[in-house]
């Protein structure tokens, strides 16, 4: 069976005989890349203004989109701290934001429970703007007219990051569940 | 899709409470981040040790994603160096006949102020640095403008301490870790710091605004004497900064003073030097009638960032 075509036991997570997926990888890929999204902007540029969307709110809303359950409701309060220590704001703000996030989108899926991927968009545009607002009102500074304006492409930015979010995290989703343990 | 039907509860008792308990623990966190937000920023000091730790953590990536930074910022430099170069050219020639005159009248200045110094019979004392240390990164994500070096406490960094590049003020030290530190950047919308005209005494306050500018406000308000391309430098009040270091360069002329633009860019900046406060005495003596806690410059530098019209001006007599 095999030399006529080598992936016939196979799937899209690999191997389906004598193998299971690596139990850490299964809970701990969720996490991992959102806090590595977290990171990923601070350590990428020193820059002068706002430049770059929150790049773990966004993998928190392409896991959430993507993968709905999977996340535990409570998930934003935690994943918020990690947050919080490294982006500047306040600390407090990402854990009240996050989980309130968290909470909306539970409230917006039992209202509609069957979406697409444009609805899937809308929400998480929607959520991702609200939670910008939120950040530059709770990050301290002075609103400025030209902090806003500055800001801005932040906004749009991860407005359209969300398609990319998606789709890397579905590619993470199954790095996830491939089949990497051998059962002997 | 239709989320998962194990995520409806149906008539299960265990299920419905096990939705519910979901639903209080997401609510008891967003409480809980409310509560956590408002001691931040009532009290901004409060977390400083355990982002101390987190900054630790992260500061050897830093490091090493530092130095690719600066090298695609030479590379996209290089790249666009070939498209104007001829133009640039040009005015480089222009400018660098200027900057002889200046050169020549710098040298005059300082076998004056040489001579002068001699009078008074007072020597200039050199600040070493505290530490040198590599830019790590910054908050790109949020509104404020904080950078994070890799330099703390052991280092002998200590909050207040003034970063300075090598071509003049990058910020001021908020926090410190063991191993790393947080920056206030000059351009935060909550730094304030006060400066002079370089070449006579117009003094001012350069504050921040958040989008990579300064803005200038002349204390002394009446005709304004700012002109494009003036250099601002520290003048020294206060006592964080030494007096005489670079700090922006006017691009644009306000009733009140001017916007200016940075001379160090935290961007274009590998190494800093983190030297220390230059007048110890006068942050204590000014930081002693508003907070008598343990953590007084801290408090001091969060007074005099929080709010910029009293503090400053009581730095400025």
């Amino acid at each position: 069976m095999e030399r006529l075509d080598p992936r016939a036991r196979s799937d899209i997570y690999g191997l389906r005989i004598n193998r299971a997926p690596d139990p850490w990888r299964v809970r701990g890929v969720p996490y991992a890349s959102i806090i590595l999204g977290s990171l990923l902007p601070v350590l990428l540029i020193a820059d002068l203004m706002p430049l770059v969307p929150s790049l773990g709110f966004l993998m928190l809303l392409g896991w959430r989109m993507v993968r709905p359950g999977l996340l535990p409701l409570w998930a934003g309060a935690p994943l918020g701290a990690v947050d919080d220590l490294v982006s500047g704001q306040p600390f407090g703000s990402a854990i009240l934001l996050w989980s309130l996030a968290m909470i909306a989108i539970e409230v917006i899926e039992t209202r509609f429970p069957w979406s697409g991927f444009w609805q899937d968009w809308f929400t998480a545009g929607t959520m991702a703007i609200i939670y910008w607002l939120g950040t530059l009102v709770f990050s301290g500074a002075s609103i400025t007219p030209e902090l806003i304006a500055v800001a801005a492409p932040q906004a749009l930015l991860s407005v359209l990051l969300y398609p990319i979010t998606a789709r890397m995290v579905a590619g993470l989703d199954r790095f996830r569940l491939a089949r990497a343990r051998k059962i002997d | 899709m239709a989320p998962p039907s194990s995520r409806r509860s149906g008539f299960s008792k265990k299920a419905q409470y096990s939705l519910f308990t979901g639903y209080l623990l997401a609510g008891a966190g967003a409480v809980v981040g409310l509560a956590l937000l408002a001691l931040s920023l009532w009290q901004p000091a409060a977390f400083a040790p355990l982002r101390g730790v987190a900054s630790d953590v992260m500061a050897p990536a830093g490091a090493s994603s530092a130095v690719a930074r600066a090298e695609t910022q030479g590379l996209f430099h290089g790249i666009a160096g070939y498209f104007n170069a001829g133009y640039q050219n040009a005015q480089l020639r222009r400018e660098m006949e200027v900057v002889r005159i200046r050169l020549a009248e710098a040298e005059a200045v300082k076998a004056e102020n040489q001579r002068l110094k001699g009078l008074l019979a007072l020597r200039d004392n050199e600040t070493k640095p505290v530490a040198m240390a590599r830019l790590v990164g910054s908050t790109a994500t949020s509104g404020r403008r904080h950078a994070y070096i890799n330099a703390g406490s052991n280092n002998g960094v200590q909050p207040g301490m003034p970063v300075l590049s090598e071509r003049g003020v990058i910020g001021r030290v908020l926090e410190t870790g063991r191993g790393s530190a947080r920056v206030l950047l000059l351009t935060d919308s909550e730094s304030v710091l006060p400066v002079r005209r370089a070449t006579d005494n117009v003094i001012a306050f350069a504050e921040g605004r958040g989008d990579g500018l300064l803005r200038i406000r002349l204390v002394n308000l009446g005709v304004n004497p700012l002109k494009v391309g003036d250099m601002m430098v520290t003048s020294g009040a206060g006592g964080y900064y030494r007096a005489g270091v670079a700090v922006a360069v006017i691009a644009k002329i306000t009733p009140d003073g001017g916007i200016a633009r940075l001379v160090a860019e935290p961007a274009a900046t590998g190494f800093v030097a983190i030297e220390p406060v230059a007048q110890p005495a006068a942050v204590a003596e000014l930081a002693e009638p508003e907070s008598t806690g343990p953590d007084a410059p801290a408090a001091a530098s969060a007074s005099a960032s929080a709010s910029p019209s009293p503090a400053p001006s009581s730095a400025d007599e």
